[in-house]
């Protein structure tokens, strides 16, 4: 990270901290770096700023200076500057750092200011958090635990509103429990771009909803649930699902396409329940596409390969491994890797390549890019391969070049790994010709042909690593325990690479982890423990001139080259 | 003492038989005379008339005009736009309405002048949702007065040229909150916008400078530039200048609009003298001297305290009906001059009943941005109505007033003020009468005062 200048820092007291922050720091953000909780349920990092709520009062002062001559004027009680404390209190999110300024968050005003809007915003809120899908991550419950008198004097008839609005296919709203924070709202038309939310009639009766005619249905829909502080918008896949607070949460990537959202995948007892995004403000700040959210359903999804197979019967995977290498060890062998292999799977695809001696081929995997967090590079991995070897070009877009050699007679065994030789441009016939060895976990036509079929695990079941379309390497790691009947990619590849005749390779990610730091010179100094949170940034030198083929993303813009650091780690 | 005579300036004509809001009868009495004589002289010598004149704002806050004017971002290099504040919707004023309705030409007259004054090429004027027929006259008067070069492209022969538009509001009050107006003139809902940062007169329409004046401001500015700063300044009271325009109504035998030189009239000599005293039988009790938002008077109690009269301080120990009807000394005594509605109240009134009336305005024209207004707006009304129509409980009073505190100051725009202010000063001045509400229901209604239904 590039350090701002020393000039740009602002100099401010929150609650007597004296802390130098970037200038156009907020209030909210130059206090939470003094540990200072400003409470708010409008504001949002990564959207405008409209001061709604007004959860985040707080008193603010400047250090008084005489009119006439511009000289401090001193407190002679404490020898220091006096301050001219304001008499009304002021929003934090919208109160831009200046220098000198001083802020206090604990005072009987302040106090008073969050209990009073506290209190506003429940008097019309169904008290229902027992049947509330928010309940536990709930910003209104946590607040008024932290910030509320915990009594109620409201003893009017509450607002009635509608209870089930299906604003979209994917979000539920409840209309009772918004509080109006207008988040969602600023979602769609500012990071969305698809201005659909709004409110209708005035005052308490205020009331969410979609124009006339529209829907909220595009591909961010999800994010709103999100942003959501209340139990207002929920999504309809996770609504009644599970308490929040039974789910483990693991760190995981996006792996629908180049741009590699960061996510958190919501688990109990081997079941993934929602994946939500994680915050990494290089990548895709706090937000992620409606369609990535779905793709856990794929772990116990149909078509899901749960036994080892030779030639169609029920086998035992060192059976597998030998038959697999046996059918290898005759000449004219392909390996077609995949862009959504991880990089230790690549790097071990390679080496099996190399022992083989067998020709590697990566599938392209194409799409619409929608100039958000969906590439058109639909490969999660791409630059994975190249990184660790796997590839030197780009793929082509069909495996035009496997088929004319098997059509040749060339290439009699082909080994997949996950890709559907079929939908990636083989035909029938020229997989007919050969014989497949097939790793993947779910079926398909290639794994119905395969004479071995090792079934491996998904993205969820095992840990790894991606390199994005920034040349950025990201962890995921294992949220549920994987399948019965499917191995770890990582062992079932490294078996293979030892009865080919290779180098004997750990099976693990760790294990890998070590043949990879000293075999590929770009990450040569890292450990997959190494690897912060936010990923690191390779240097992308070496592949700068290839013809990548996706267009800008949210922090992606394909014409200037991927920046170069100095050093990783 | 009796009451001073009134000092019709801005009303001058209004209620002469055969004046007529069109052109030739507006130019029959002199009209655009004042405007023919500024497009000679040099802008800022027009901005420095106004800035001697002492003007202040019509609309409510009483801003000094000057000072708005000052405050205009000159040097960003985009077009800077007038907005007329046409949406009078404070309860009990009615004062700008007679303006468009009676003399249209004044107002554009002014508005060219402003306009010339300050290089603007775009007005705007936004007038209430419920004035259909003023802003047809509007229309009416503006398309006169382009016809005859006084406005739109080059007026009078100048080269200067100003397009004056009519902007319909949608019947909302939160319109006339000067950046809620500009959202709504930008086709939005009228949300308010935070300040820091959209300070009109930096960030304003269309994020460019912009003047937002009231439609009786507008009106004096003309005057000024027809009498000079200086004599202006000499009219009404110092740092109270020129005349302005009081609106009264509810109990007493001559409501209506009254112009008076500011501060040069009592409470007592308006009500008593110019308006005639209660109704026969009846007894003032409040009175609301600046629209329904500013604080309520109560006729019987006092205000002390020292005053600045020239330059020296002297004390006051004044009675409601001793108050001079200005900006200053009814800020002094803890209300405001506001929009110079003077609501009255007499013996009549069951001001839990009254107040529920104002906090059902107030929470029907919440905008719904905030929170502390449209939750707390909302609550109050609930309870005063569940004082009228259902129980009322003795610690309601308290209640209804610790709501209004946590409203007041939190709030994005001065809505919080002014729906909290009628709460508070009610529950302040007439709290025993909330506390007894439960008890005072049960007794019968005196003669001729009506049920509430």
């Amino acid at each position: 990270m590039i350090q701002p200048a020393a000039t740009d820092l602002v100099t401010v007291n929150i609650d007597g901290k004296e802390i130098a922050v970037p200038k156009g720091t907020n209030v909210i953000e130059a206090a939470r770096r003094v540990q200072v909780d400003v409470p708010f349920y409008c504001y949002h990092p990564k959207l405008t700023v409209v001061g709604n709520c007004r959860m985040c009062l707080v008193e603010m002062g400047m250090p008084a200076v005489d009119p006439a001559t511009k000289a401090p004027v001193m407190d002679p009680a404490t020898g220091k500057q006096r301050i001219n404390w304001s008499p009304r209190p002021a929003i934090a999110c919208a109160t831009n750092v200046s220098p000198g300024l001083h802020v206090r968050t604990t005072t009987p005003m302040v106090k008073e200011c969050r209990e009073g809007v506290m209190e506003f915003l429940l008097i019309n809120h169904p008290l229902d958090c027992p049947i509330c899908d928010q309940a536990g991550e709930c910003k209104l419950q946590e607040q008024s635990t932290g910030y509320g008198r915990g009594y109620s004097r409201f003893i009017e008839q509450k607002n009635v509103k509608p209870k089930r609005t299906l604003l979209g296919p994917r979000v539920m709203l409840d209309d009772e429990r918004c509080i109006l924070c207008s988040r969602c709202v600023r979602f769609s038309k500012e990071i969305a771009k698809d201005d659909v939310l709004g409110f209708t009639d005035r005052g308490s009766y205020s009331t969410l909803a979609c124009y006339p005619g529209k829907k909220l249905e595009n591909n961010y829909s999800l994010n709103t649930v999100d942003i959501c502080p209340v139990g207002a918008l929920t999504s309809t896949d996770f609504r009644f699902k599970m308490r929040v607070w039974f789910l483990n949460q693991t760190n995981s990537i996006d792996t629908e396409s180049s741009v590699g959202a960061n996510t958190v995948v919501w688990s109990r007892e081997g079941t993934v329940y929602r994946i939500t995004p994680r915050q990494n403000d290089g990548v895709n700040d706090t937000w992620m596409a409606d369609s990535g959210r779905l793709l856990y359903k794929d772990v116990g999804g149909p078509g899901r390969l749960e036994s080892v197979r030779v030639n169609g019967a029920e086998s035992a995977l060192d059976l597998a491994v030998r038959a697999a290498a046996d059918l290898l060890a005759g000449c004219g062998a392909a390996v077609v890797g995949s862009g959504r292999s991880s990089v230790e799977e690549q790097f071990l695809t390679a080496r099996l390549a190399a022992a083989a001696r067998a020709t590697p081929f990566l599938v392209a995997r194409a799409g619409k890019g929608d100039g958000i967090l969906v590439s058109s590079d639909r490969n999660p991995n791409l630059r994975g391969a190249l990184v660790t070897g796997l590839i030197s070009a780009l793929p082509a877009p069909r495996l035009g070049a496997l088929g004319a050699q098997i059509d040749s007679g060339e290439i009699r065994v082909v080994l997949s790994v996950g890709e559907d030789l079929l939908a990636a441009g083989l035909s029938p016939e020229q997989v007919a010709k050969v014989s497949v060895i097939y790793l993947g976990t779910h079926a398909n036509a290639t794994s119905a042909v395969a004479r071995v079929l090792i079934p491996t695990l998904t993205v969820f079941e095992k840990h790894g690593t991606f390199v994005n379309q920034q040349f950025r390497i990201q962890r995921f790691a294992k949220a549920v325990p994987g399948v019965v009947g499917a191995t770890d990619d990582l062992l079932v590849l490294s078996r293979l690479v030892a009865a080919a005749g290779g180098p004997v390779l750990g099976g693990d990610v760790g294990a890998v982890w070590a043949s990879i730091s000293a075999a590929v010179p770009a990450l040569g100094t890292m450990s997959y423990a190494n690897i912060p949170d936010t990923g690191l940034l390779l240097d992308a030198g070496p592949w700068a001139a290839l013809p990548f083929p996706e267009g800008a993303t949210l922090h992606f813009k394909p014409a200037v080259p991927a920046p170069v650091e100095a050093s990783h780690v | 003492m009796p009451a001073p005579e009134q000092h019709r300036l801005i009303f001058r004509h209004i209620d002469e038989d055969g004046y007529s809001n069109d052109l030739a009868c507006y130019q029959r009495n002199g009209g655009y005379g004042v405007l023919r004589k500024a497009v000679l002289r040099k802008p800022e010598e027009l901005i420095d008339e106004v800035k001697k004149s002492g003007l202040r704002g019509r609309g409510g806050a009483g801003f000094p005009c000057g000072v708005k004017w000052s405050l205009v971002d000159r040097k960003s290099g985009k077009p800077i736009y007038l907005v007329v504040n046409a949406d009078e919707s404070e309860p009990g004023t009615f004062k700008d309405r007679y303006i468009i309705y009676r003399d249209p030409h004044q107002l554009i007259e002014g508005i060219m002048i402003s306009c010339f004054a300050n290089k603007v090429e775009r007005a705007f004027i936004y007038i209430r949702g419920e004035f259909p027929e003023g802003a047809k006259i509007l229309e009416r008067a503006i398309a006169e007065a382009r016809a005859a070069g006084l406005a739109g492209p080059n007026i009078l022969g100048t080269g200067y040229g100003c397009e004056i538009y009519v902007h319909r509001g949608a019947g909302a009050y939160i319109c006339g909150e000067e950046t809620g107006l500009i959202e709504s003139l930008e086709g939005k809902r009228p949300y308010p916008r935070i300040k820091p940062p959209y300070f009109p007169a930096v960030l304003g329409l269309y994020q460019c400078p912009t003047i937002v004046n009231n439609v009786e401001t507008l009106c004096h500015v003309k005057h000024i530039a027809d009498m000079g700063g200086e004599a202006y300044a000499k009219i009404g009271t110092p740092g109270n200048t020129g005349t302005r325009i009081l609106c009264v109504s509810g109990h007493v035998q001559r409501p209506g609009y009254y112009e008076f030189e500011v501060g040069k009239v009592t409470m007592g000599q308006l009500l008593n003298e110019v308006c005639g005293g209660p109704l026969p039988g009846r007894t003032f009790k409040a009175v609301i001297p600046g629209g329904s938002s500013a604080k309520v008077l109560r006729f019987g109690e006092r205000y002390r305290g020292k005053r600045k009269a020239g330059a020296e301080m002297v004390e006051y120990d004044w009675g409601v009906e001793d108050i001079p009807m200005d900006f200053d000394s009814l800020a002094m005594i803890g209300s405001m001059g506001g929009s110079g509605g003077v609501i009255v109240m007499d013996d009549s009134v069951s001001m839990v009943e009254a107040l529920g009336n104002i906090n059902a305005f107030y929470s029907h024209e919440s905008c719904g941005q905030c929170t502390p207004c449209r939750e707390g707006s909302l609550w109050m009304k609930k309870i005063t109505a569940r004082m009228v129509h259902g129980e009322a409980r003795p610690e309601d009073g308290a209640l209804l007033k610790s709501v209004a505190d946590q409203i007041a100051g939190r709030t994005i725009c001065a809505f919080g003020e002014a729906c909290a202010w009628p709460t508070q000063s009610f529950i302040a001045k007439f709290g025993d009468e909330f506390k007894g509400y439960a008890q005072a229901k049960k007794a019968p209604r005196a003669d001729g005062v009506p049920e509430l239904v």
